[in-house]
């Protein structure tokens, strides 16, 4: 019971605002895939060390300047006292400690929870990729050929690679529910891998300013059954209309809150072509030097 | 507390107007004089060597602005967007020419400081004559370089290398230009009051500032335009 | 003729626009009335506008600081009233053209024309007092860099005007930044505001580390400095190390926009990345630089208000220096989400994380500093507990985000938003009202009213925690920043609470102003007479309040770190029998006009008329070379007059040889 009432305990102290979320809802605390579980718990973990010495430390703050005030004059008073190497040595170790273990959790966590590191699953990831555009996100999916704008869907359980890019300013692609975001740049790609372990429609977001239609420029990301992501596959690629160069020209012309569409026979290498920037307005010639990805990997 | 030494009622004092600048000296001063001094009516600051100093943290800033633009052209130099690189580019052997210019212009820099300090006003405005125009001549090639470059469609306009390259040479040439103002000014100003302690000291600057340019000069010489033949 | 600039840029159809540019230029038109009525523009010009004595830029710097804090602050109110209206269907009363410019223009205002100059400000203020010194290094650059400062603070406030501020955030990231997706002037407003701006702050770098290296009174070591001077030194190195970079970024940027260049385009091999590392290689110093001088403040007032010695001078000092050193190595820590990969995230992590040890080892010198001292409560001490407590959690929040991974879901979301609030009011702003607080008797010679000082003190306090910590909620909850809508129903009470926080704010700023107003009536109650209204320890307090122009009859010898209180401890007399001449530095208007060429410089780029920049840039240089040609600098006070002046302070010893 004890152990028990000190984990509430903590998961409950991180901060005071964590108080004002008891009857709300917190996606980050409350996430539905393993990489956003990690983070949790590395947002949680690492609360919970740095309370052991904050809340001390806020409770002496109080009580010496309360203890030692000067209408207390029975407290001691030592005005040239200035110096305690017992008490330098605590107060330079504790922190050299804390730091320590965060920093080994920081080492650890940076390698595992890279986001360009591949989740390892039985099953054969699906690749996605996702295009950054004013200000909408568009979706296509290479092996299945087709694409959707606004709105993702993958299997549970299933992981996906989501390849990243943009067709215009930087912004950031971030599903806070499934865990890390990552920057999508123009001329480069970046990759994410995430999963979804619960079905779901989670809210997707654009986390780095992007210009006049930004807080509009939000995705539904779905995570269904295997049948149910069979379903909708067939459902876009039944899309009248169907992603080529003119298409994708359309779309590149700025909107704002752009409702779900679905496109049919999204031409093959598409995205290659925008990563090497062959779109991008004003271009000349696509030359060797960019179209990389945002790391060598 | 008190540390035993005898103050003399309203505090005792001491006129002593030469104490160096440097607090410890002064404090080793007072033990030595056994006088327990709590204020000096006078105290004087080196004024010539604050205004080296501040001069010399200027030129600190001025250098970590060059670092950010080496650093931005070590960054860009390969990204010529399909354009000319630079070992398309650079004329090497007129490049070495301007590089002489300049270093040369630092040696009769070096030499008017000499003969300021010989207190020979008339030879040092002479030297920095020579100085004047041998930066001159280093600017008027770096002025033909970038006009053949543009001629050629080379500007800084056509690639991230191109614009890399203009402006960090550009900056360069920007502080010689500002260099030779104020060697103009400096000349004007010994013919008109001589070699005055305010002079002095801003001819010390000057010539700093000027060594400085050379130094960053070699820096672009070697970085950018040896490199980029080399690559 | 006027390049891009037509009568069309007045925004006339915008109420809210020319509301606040109404309100604006009667304001000023007020101020200018005023004057004028009272005949003092003379006494303006000479004493004020064109002096080089670094306790009048001081008070210049705090006066600039408080009228950027009221209009950075309107842009707060601005932003946390929208939030809390702009749920669903309702779309609030700002569209995104004008949220957007909001939200720039309160980062950009914030820190730029707030925190500097206030800190700035104060180490005119204090500084050369404190190290025994009768001026700064430089006195007429000293005035160049204040109007410098000013001239970039009036530029920001004319896009309110005429044409707009920028739209792309306080660090206007490029691509977004670039011609092609703003073509506007905006852009070019920030640019030139911050570029005129930041060349003063760089000449005040150099200038107050020349003072602090050569002008120290005898006997200061280095290690004999108050921590206020230490930290002011670190903080001026950081000014010196990292402005340049600036420059060079908004140059680069500016290069882009003006002549088609390709630093940080998305075409010709640009590279926008490299924008956010040298943007951030200058922005995290920054952060120390706005913080260190007031880690300084607190650790003049913890001992002052302690009566005790500070604890661990040693290990303060190393600490100072730790945090400036590393403050370079964790620009990175600002984009972890770019896909950097494990180890380079890990190292700008871990290096971030280490600079919470040697901060955390100034809290604890803090608190042992009031371990067994008598610890009075007066606003600064205040201030300082309400930074203890506050600036605690914020780096708990700081060193959560060190953690990559946990920086990959909080990053650019609300939670980060509040936790460089709670550092920088709870650090910079709490840091800067409890140094004005402290000093305010010596450089106006009264006190503030305590007790206008407590309730604002508590509306800050609390406001602070009723407006951030719902955005801590916030940000767990997913919502990012800078929005100007959103759908979420369960976000909504907690924006609206933000709001409400940031009204209570709002009184604590308008009961500060009050305070001001009060204390001023009632100065003659509340006159320092002594010069040492708080019993102080550093050589401030050894000079009447205010200071003479002259700071120092004559030039203390100094014999330990809390010299003026080792003063007293050994009973020296403050009163002289004798006086000198004292060389003194002239006003010069040098300053104003070169800054005023600048202004007219950058107002001329912002809007493409190039001859008028020309012609600035010729004004600046003819300044300058009139100013290098003109002999008449200086003269000597006589010792008559000092002694007058002494012994309206009672500082005169009788003559009784």
């Amino acid at each position: 019971m004890n152990r028990d009432f000190w984990t509430r305990f903590c998961r409950f102290l991180p901060l005071p605002a964590t108080l004002l979320l008891a009857g709300c809802h917190a996606a980050l605390l409350d996430p539905k895939g393993p990489i956003g579980e990690a983070e949790k718990s590395i947002i949680l973990t690492a609360t919970g060390l740095m309370l052991v010495v904050v809340i001390p430390v806020i409770v002496l703050v109080l009580v010496v300047a309360w203890r030692y005030r000067a209408s207390n004059t029975k407290a001691e008073y030592q005005p040239e006292w200035s110096h305690s190497n017992k008490i330098e040595a605590v107060m330079w170790s504790v922190p050299i400690v804390i730091v320590s273990i965060l920093g080994v959790i920081a080492w650890r966590t940076s390698h595992q929870l890279d986001p360009y590191r591949p989740i390892a699953s039985r099953f054969k990831p699906i690749h996605i990729d996702a295009i950054a555009m004013d200000w909408k996100w568009l979706f296509i999916y290479p092996d299945q050929h087709v694409a959707s704008v606004n709105e993702v869907a993958m299997p549970v359980g299933v992981p996906v690679v989501f390849h990243i890019t943009s067709a215009t300013v930087m912004n950031s692609f971030f599903i806070p529910r499934l865990g890390s975001q990552i920057y999508a740049m123009a001329n480069m790609q970046t990759t994410d891998n995430l999963v979804a372990s619960a079905p779901g429609t989670y809210r997707g977001i654009s986390a780095n300013f992007s210009g006049d239609g930004f807080s509009g420029m939000t995705f539904k990301a779905v995570a269904m059954s295997k049948a149910d992501f069979k379903q909708w596959l067939a459902n876009a690629a039944a899309a009248k209309q169907s992603l080529d160069g003119n298409a994708y020209r359309a779309l590149e012309k700025p909107s704002e809150n752009v409702p779900v569409a679905f496109y049919s026979n999204a031409t093959p290498g598409l995205f290659q072509q925008i990563v090497q920037g062959k779109f991008a307005p004003g271009r000349m010639v696509a030359s060797s030097d960019v179209g990389g990805s945002a790391r060598s990997e | 507390m008190s540390n035993g030494s005898v103050v003399v009622q309203g505090g005792s004092l001491a006129l002593k107007p030469g104490y160096a600048d440097h607090a410890a000296d002064a404090l080793r001063d007072l033990r030595q004089s056994g006088d327990a001094v709590d204020f000096e009516v006078e105290h004087h600051h080196d004024v010539a060597s604050t205004i080296q100093l501040g001069f010399w943290i200027y030129l600190m800033s001025d250098c970590l602005l060059f670092s950010g633009l080496f650093a931005t052209y070590a960054v860009l130099s390969g990204h010529t967007a399909g354009g000319p690189s630079g070992s398309q580019l650079f004329d090497l052997p007129s490049v070495l020419v301007e590089t002489m210019f300049l270093l040369f212009s630092s040696f009769t820099c070096g030499l008017a400081t000499l003969a300021m300090n010989a207190n020979k006003a008339r030879a040092t405005v002479g030297w920095f004559a020579v100085t004047f125009l041998l930066g001159l001549g280093f600017l008027v090639m770096e002025v033909r370089e970038f006009a053949h470059m543009v001629s050629i469609g080379a500007g800084p306009s056509h690639s991230a290398f191109l614009s890399s390259f203009f402006t960090l040479v550009a900056t360069h040439g920007l502080h010689v230009t500002c260099g030779l103002i104020f060697m103009a000014v400096m000349m004007v100003a010994v013919l008109r009051k001589g070699l005055t302690d305010t002079n002095r000291a801003r001819l010390n600057c000057l010539s700093l500032f000027w060594h400085f340019l050379d130094i960053i000069w070699v820096g672009v010489f070697s970085l950018v335009y040896l490199f980029g033949v080399v690559h | 003729m006027f390049g891009k600039l037509t009568l069309s840029a007045i925004p006339f159809n915008i109420p809210i626009v020319m509301g606040a540019v109404a309100f604006m230029v009667l304001g000023v038109i007020a101020v200018l009335g005023i004057i004028t009525y009272l005949g003092k523009w003379k006494y303006l010009w000479t004493e004020w506008l064109t002096s080089v004595d670094h306790k009048k830029i001081g008070i210049m710097y705090l006066i600039l600081a408080t009228v950027m804090l009221l209009r950075g602050f309107a842009d707060a109110l601005m932003m946390r009233s929208q939030q809390a209206l702009a749920y669903g269907s309702n779309m609030g009363y700002l569209p995104p053209e004008h949220f957007d410019q909001v939200f720039s223009a309160h980062g950009t205002i914030m820190i730029f024309f707030m925190a500097m100059p206030f800190i700035i400000g104060l180490m005119n203020c204090i500084l050369p007092l404190q190290i025994g010194a009768r001026d700064v290094a430089f006195p007429m650059l000293n005035n160049l860099s204040f109007w410098l400062t000013a001239g970039g603070a009036v530029l920001v406030n004319v896009s309110l005007a005429i044409g707009n501020f920028s739209r792309t955030g306080w660090l206007a990231y490029p691509p977004l930044s670039e011609l092609h997706y703003s073509p506007g002037v905006g852009v070019d407003y920030y640019i030139w505001a911050l570029q005129i701006s930041g060349i003063g702050t760089t000449l005040t770098g150099v200038n107050f580390i020349a003072t602090i290296l050569k002008m120290r009174a005898p006997g200061m070591t280095l290690m004999r400095m108050p921590v206020f001077t230490w930290a002011s030194l670190c903080a001026n190195i950081l000014i010196v190390a990292t402005f340049p970079i600036l420059t060079v970024t908004l140059g680069l940027l500016a290069l882009d926009r003006y002549l088609g260049m390709h630093f940080f385009t998305n075409s010709m091999g640009g590279d926008p990345m490299m924008y956010l590392n040298l943007i951030w290689i200058w922005g995290h110093p920054e952060v120390y630089i706005l913080m260190l001088p007031l880690f300084g403040v607190y650790s003049e007032i913890v001992p002052t208000f302690s009566g005790k010695r500070l604890f661990g001078y040693t290990s303060m000092v190393w600490a100072t220096m730790a945090i400036a050193l590393l403050s370079m190595l964790v620009w990175l820590h600002h984009f972890f989400t770019m896909g950097s990969g494990g180890n380079v995230n890990a190292f700008f992590g871990i290096t971030t994380m280490i600079i919470s040890v040697p901060t955390g080892v100034k809290i604890f010198n803090w608190i042992f500093t009031m371990y067994r001292g008598r610890v009075r409560f007066d606003t600064p001490m205040l201030w300082t507990v309400g930074f203890l407590i506050t600036f605690t959690i914020g780096g708990m929040s700081g060193v959560l985000l060190a953690e990559p991974p946990a920086d990959f879901v909080l990053h650019n979301s609300l939670f980060l938003v509040a936790h460089f609030h709670n550092v920088i009011i709870g650090g910079v702003v709490f840091g800067v009202f409890a140094g004005v607080a402290y000093w305010f008797p010596k450089i106006f010679g009264f006190r503030l009213n305590e007790r206008i000082g407590r309730w604002a003190f508590w509306c800050w306090f609390i406001g602070f925690y009723v407006a951030f910590m719902p955005l801590y909620a916030l940000g767990l909850m997913g919502a990012t920043r800078r929005m100007d809508h959103y759908d979420v129903a369960a976000w909504h009470p907690l924006f609206i609470v933000a709001a409400i926080g940031s009204g209570i704010i709002f009184l604590g700023i308008l009961l500060q102003l009050v305070q001001v107003v009060v204390s001023i009536q009632q100065r003659e109650l509340t006159r320092d007479t002594t010069g040492d209204v708080w019993n102080g320890r550093t050589l401030e307090w050894s000079v009447p309040s205010p200071a003479p122009a002259y700071n120092f009859a004559r030039i203390p010898v100094v014999r330990d770190v809390d010299a003026f209180w080792d003063m007293k401890q050994r009973g020296v007399d403050l009163k002289s029998a004798t006086f000198v001449p004292i060389h003194m530095p002239r006003n010069s208007a040098t300053g104003f006009i070169m800054a005023g060429f600048a202004f007219v410089v950058a107002f001329a780029m912002v809007w493409h008329i190039w001859w008028l920049a020309i012609a600035g840039l010729a004004g600046v240089l003819v300044t300058l070379i009139r100013h290098a040609f003109n002999d008449d600098r200086d003269y000597h006070l006589g010792a008559d007059e000092v002694r007058r002046i002494e012994a309206m302070h009672g500082r005169v010893q009788a003559r009784s040889m």
